[in-house]
Order: C-alpha cells, then sequence, then structure tokens
C-alpha cells in the first residue's frame, strides 16, 4: 500500500513517496481527493487525497503548520477549499454545508464552551440549535454528560470548570446530536499528561458504545498509536497513510542517538568506518540500522570518537514520521516556533 | 425514557445506547431556524440575568444625567420652562433613550466576545441559517436593553413624569424599537470587526455623538443651521423626539409651551408625522440586520 523506499533516516522523502497513494476504503464516510487550499501566497494544503471507513478512527499525523487544522476546516464546511473535492457523511463539505453539519460533530483545539452558562445550559444551546427532537434533548444530554462523568456537575458554570472537564464537556457536546463522524482537532493539546490520558479513556470508551467514524489530528506520536489507520502530513502533503503498525514495520530498522565528545567529527567517522549516513537531532547524532542492539558492541569496539552515551530505540511512529519527512516532529514544530517568532518580530519592528 | 438511560453505563453490548435514545436530527426548515433563533434570544437573557453587576452600571450614567445634569442644569433652564414642570421631565425622554444605548451595543459587543473566545465557532457550524442567529441575537440584545429601561422608566415619578399605563407601554415600544435597531447597529459593526477593544472603541466613539446629537438634552427648535441639520440626519433624533412627544402628551402644560419644549421635527418646514418617525427607525434596524445577516454568511 505504502511505497516507502528509503534507506536511511537522514535522508529526504522516498521520490515516489512525495504524495502517498490513497487506498480505497469499503463504504467511506469521508472521501477527499486533489484537495488544496491557498491563503494569499501560502499553500496550506497541496493536493491531499484520502478515504476514511465508517466506524474507523483516523489520524492526521503531523507538526504544527502540516495542513491538518485547514483541513479539518475544510471538511467541517468552514473554510472552502481552493480545488478538489471532500465529501462528509454522503454529502459534499462545499455545497451541502447544513447537511454535512447535521452529520458532525466538533471538538476544536480551543475553548468554544460558554464559559458563563452552566454545562446544562451549554448542551442545551447545542440541542436547540442543531434542531435535536424535544423528547430526547432530557435523556441524550444525561446520556452524553455520564459518559464524560460530568452529569453531576452539570448545574456548575463552566468557568469552574479544569482544563479537562471543559474538554470533556466538549467533547460530550459534540456527540449530542449523534453524528456519524466526530472530528477532534488536537483533541488534547494543552493539557497534562494524566488528563490526556483520562481524555483518551473517554474517546475509546465512545468508540465502543456509538456507531461513530472518528477523524483527529494530533502531533502527539503516542496519541497516534490509539488510531486505527493514520495519514502523516507535512508540508500540505500526505506522505503515508497505514495502520500505525504497518508504518512502524515499513521503518524496520532501530534507530540509535548517540551523545558524544564531537559531534561533527562522530558523523564523519560513522560515514568513514560503517558507511552509515547519521544526523543531529534533538541534540544527539541519530541514525538507523537493522538490529541495534548488536551494533552497538561494533560500535564501542571500532569507533574512535569518545561516546558518552547510547540509547537504541525499536521504530515508533517517531521514526516513521522521520523516516518520510527528514526531520523529527520535534524538530519540526521547533523550526516553525522559530519561523513564528521571527515574524513576530518582523511585525513588531514593522509597527514600531 | 430518561430513567431508562441512567444506567446506560452498564449496557454492555456495543450500540445499546444509539438504540435507546434515537436522536436524528431533522432536515432543517422554519421550525429549526425558530428553535435555533429562539436559543440565541434565550442566552442573552440567561447571561443577563445572572450579570447584575452590568444592569446595575448602566444604570449609573443615565441616573447622573437626570439627577445631577438635570438638576443642575435646571436652575439655568428654569425661566424657559412653565410652572411645575422641571428641566428633569424635559430630558427624562432623552435619558430614559440613552438608558438602553450602552445595554444594546454591549449586546453586541458579546459577538466579538464570543468570536476571540471560540463560542462564536460552536454558533457558526450549527446546521441552521445564519440569519436565525443573526436575527435571535438582535432579538434578544433588545429584549435585556429594553428591560434595563424599563428599570430606568421606574424612576419616571422623581421626574414628575407620571405612570399612566398608556404612557408606559407607548414609551416601551418605543424603547424596544430603538433597542432593536441599536444592537442591528452593533451585531453589523461586530461582523466586521473582529477585535473587542477597536469594537469598544469605536461605538462609543459613534455613540456618544449620536445621543449628543438626537436632542435628547435640547429642543429641535431655535438651533443654528449645521447643528439642526445635523440633529436631522442623526437615527436616534427620530426615536427621541416620538418619546418626549409622548410624554409631553400627558403633562398638563399651555399648549405654547408644549410647542416651544417638543416641536416636531421638520424637513425643511414639513412636519414629520410620529409614525414616518418610527418607520425610519425600523427600517434602519431592519436594514442593518439584512447587512449582518450578509456578513455572517461569508465563508473563508
Amino acid at each position: 500500500m505504502v511505497t516507502h523506499t528509503s534507506t536511511n533516516t537522514g535522508g529526504a522523502v522516498a521520490p515516489d513517496g512525495a504524495t502517498a497513494a490513497a487506498p480505497r476504503v469499503q463504504d467511506p464516510v469521508i472521501s477527499v481527493s486533489g484537495l488544496t487550499k491557498q491563503y494569499g501566497e501560502v499553500q496550506a494544503v497541496r493536493g491531499i487525497e484520502f478515504e476514511v471507513a465508517r466506524g474507523e478512527t483516523f489520524g492526521f499525523l503531523g507538526p504544527n503548520g502540516a495542513g491538518k487544522t485547514t483541513t479539518i476546516k475544510i471538511l467541517c464546511t468552514l473554510a472552502n477549499a481552493t480545488s478538489g473535492s471532500a465529501r462528509v457523511a454522503g454529502h459534499d463539505a462545499m455545497t451541502e454545508r447544513d447537511s454535512v453539519r447535521r452529520n458532525i460533530g466538533l471538538v476544536f483545539q480551543d475553548n468554544t464552551l460558554d464559559t458563563y452558562l452552566t454545562a446544562e445550559q451549554n448542551l442545551r444551546f447545542h440541542a436547540e440549535l442543531y434542531g435535536v427532537p424535544k423528547a430526547a434533548v432530557a435523556p441524550r444530554m444525561r446520556q452524553v454528560m455520564d459518559m464524560v462523568g460530568l452529569w453531576d456537575r452539570k448545574d456548575s458554570l463552566v468557568s469552574t470548570y479544569s482544563g479537562g472537564m471543559q474538554r470533556r464537556l466538549e467533547i460530550a457536546r459534540g456527540l449530542l446530536h449523534a453524528p456519524r463522524v466526530l472530528f477532534l482537532d488536537e483533541p488534547t493539546v494543552g493539557l497534562d499528561p494524566q488528563t490526556r490520558s483520562s481524555i483518551w479513556t473517554y474517546i475509546n470508551e465512545l468508540k465502543s458504545r456509538e456507531d461513530i467514524t472518528i477523524f483527529l489530528t494530533t502531533h502527539y506520536m503516542d496519541e497516534a498509536e490509539n488510531c486505527d489507520r493514520i495519514a502523516i502530513i507535512d508540508h500540505g502533503k500526505i506522505v503515508a497513510i497505514d495502520t500505525p503498525e504497518a508504518l512502524k514495520a515499513s521503518v524496520g530498522k532501530d534507530r540509535v542517538q548517540i551523545q558524544t565528545a564531537d559531534d561533527p567529527a562522530a558523523i564523519a567517522a560513522l560515514a568513514e568506518t560503517f558507511g552509515i549516513e547519521a544526523a543531529m537531532h534533538e541534540g544527539a547524532v541519530t541514525f538507523s540500522v537493522a538490529a541495534g542492539e548488536q551494533f552497538v558492541p561494533r560500535l564501542f569496539a571500532e569507533f574512535s570518537v569518545p561516546i558518552r552515551s547510547v540509547s537504541v530505540s525499536r521504530p515508533s511512529l517517531d521514526d516513521v514520521f522521520m523516516s518520510y519527512t527528514g526531520t523529527t516532529i520535534r524538530d519540526a514544530e521547533a523550526s516553525g516556533t522559530d519561523a513564528m517568532r521571527q515574524m513576530v518580530q518582523r511585525f513588531r519592528s514593522g509597527r514600531r | 425514557m430518561a430513567t431508562q438511560t441512567t444506567d446506560a453505563t452498564a449496557a454492555p453490548d456495543r450500540g445499546v445506547l444509539v438504540d435507546e435514545i434515537r436522536v436524528a436530527v431533522p432536515g432543517g426548515g422554519l421550525r429549526h431556524d425558530l428553535r435555533a433563533a429562539g436559543i440565541v434570544w434565550r442566552r442573552e437573557l440567561i447571561r443577563f440575568r445572572t450579570d447584575r453587576l452590568r444592569a446595575i452600571t448602566s444604570l449609573i450614567q443615565p441616573v447622573l444625567f437626570l439627577f445631577v445634569l438635570g438638576t443642575g442644569l435646571g436652575a439655568l433652564a428654569g425661566h424657559s420652562l412653565p410652572p411645575g414642570i422641571s428641566f428633569k421631565t424635559f430630558i427624562f425622554p432623552g435619558v430614559l433613550a440613552m438608558s438602553v444605548l450602552f445595554t444594546a451595543i454591549f449586546s453586541a459587543a458579546s459577538i466579538v466576545w464570543d468570536r476571540e473566545f471560540g463560542f462564536l465557532r460552536e454558533i457558526l457550524v450549527a446546521p441552521v441559517s445564519r440569519a436565525s442567529i443573526v436575527v435571535g441575537k438582535c432579538l434578544g440584545g433588545a429584549t435585556i436593553a429594553t428591560f434595563q429601561g424599563v428599570i430606568f422608566l421606574a424612576l419616571a415619578g422623581f421626574a414628575d413624569v407620571p405612570y399612566n399605563p398608556v404612557l408606559i407601554l407607548t414609551l416601551i415600544g418605543e424603547l424596544l424599537l430603538l433597542s432593536f435597531t441599536l444592537t442591528a447597529f452593533g451585531v453589523m459593526m461586530a461582523a466586521r470587526i473582529k477585535q473587542f477593544q477597536a469594537f469598544m472603541a469605536l461605538t462609543q466613539m459613534l455613540v456618544m455623538p449620536l445621543f449628543f446629537l438626537s436632542g435628547a438634552l435640547y429642543p429641535l427648535t431655535g438651533l443654528p443651521a449645521w447643528l439642526s441639520v445635523l440633529t436631522r440626519l442623526d437615527p436616534i433624533t427620530y426615536v427621541v423626539w416620538p418619546m418626549r412627544h409622548a410624554v409631553f402628551s400627558h403633562l398638563d402644560i399651555p399648549p405654547e409651551f408644549q410647542q416651544h419644549l417638543s416641536p416636531g421635527i421638520t424637513w425643511l418646514g414639513w412636519p414629520v408625522p410620529v409614525a414616518l418617525s418610527l418607520g425610519i427607525v425600523a427600517a434602519m434596524g431592519v436594514a442593518m440586520m439584512g447587512i449582518a445577516i450578509a456578513e455572517f454568511q461569508k465563508t473563508e
């Protein structure tokens, strides 16, 4: 399915993997083809293609600014695509907005609750806005609030809720009108690790209870593992789509990171002695080899540069991301942040 | 049905919950739009009810105008007023109009606020027409601003304005119209202005001159030409005068004073009837609401 042929982790994207072929699925709930979005000069999405099957949990994985949020905005009818098509729950996201909206639930990465209302008032507002049949409002409200464990706090003002509770309430609200697809845009961003894992408990429970397709975006590798399938997106393009297991298997190599007294010398020595191409990632000399634990003794025996520490890891989604994009997600984020900082600086000096 | 769902958490097999409560969202239509407008309206009322501080602070300014400015200037203006009529009585209708100004604008400002804090997105992704949301918002703002006006109206006795039921109802009706138009104006501005500070600064900058030019604090006769023209261009004039007209027609004063203190609005000498005057305000409100709807229909 994925035509991934890259042989080293430091290398560029596989030539034929630049846009991964979109596998067709049976009975797709979401199907996207040739989608692009241009904001002025910036091309946020550059022709992406994928399908999501009914009942699937599909993850969009990529660093900030990769085009995840733009894609989700188009699917949720909040933005028009520049070209291409997107169908959600059997309706065109550009021309049949209301039909799409009736069938989707949304949880955005930032709060969209009215914190001056109680939890129940927030849900009632949503029910009326979505035209949930009057007789079903009260029982359904109770059901979704029970699901996220907030029923006993229904009369509290949302401003008294913690961040995790607010996110849970948003999920409950997104489900209130029984959507066929639930969109979660960075559902756990800004939450502490414990709360993050509790949110995932609720999402997994939800999957077992409701007949629902979940589309989520994340830049956390560990969260992407919860998905049935993942699309890796970078610079507005999908570079790979597959199950987490298959993606990891496609890397096939262990990642070794070493800390040395002289990193440039170490990189040169690796190339010279072992023919391995290494690069600096996350402050360590990083490279991939098959059977890493057998390689390490050789490394110590034959290497000239003093080594301070070594770590060997099995392929993770991090490595998958790295092998397809040539950078780790954290590095990609960091350079993104730098670019942002520069932009802000330019903006400020421009106004002075 | 409600009790059934309480032990839903114990339900072992997949899909049971979905069967228990069938939620089929209908395919739109007028009834759905009305429900949507209704809940947007109700949210304004809930927010107003829980925010008592706002109701009180909004009352301070008109109270200052009526009692401090009204009493202070009353000594000066006393000579041109008939016996038994104080300056407070004269400015009461104008200050009453003022009492709804800020509440109406502030209610529209909550759109900008909602945008900054994300709640607007929840509203804008709903499968309802944007028109129903804007209508609900305008009527909601009109309702709470009118409440605010009614609180001030309760002080009528202090300005020697009689609590005549016909007069009170007329004034409430006119307040409602004014509040609606002001909210529509605010919502129209909020559709475009995305920063809260900018919105507040701009509306304050517009609202105060509109208030001062409306003839709320002085009669429309004997003004220099430039001011006379400006008062007639100010939409608020067209609701302040009918309110003063209503108050003065319930006071027992000689007709020559009536004419002097509450002259009608004239266009090149032609007296504008009350109905037309109010009609202008209503038409402006509806037009601005229409612009707001068109603005909110745009997609990125």
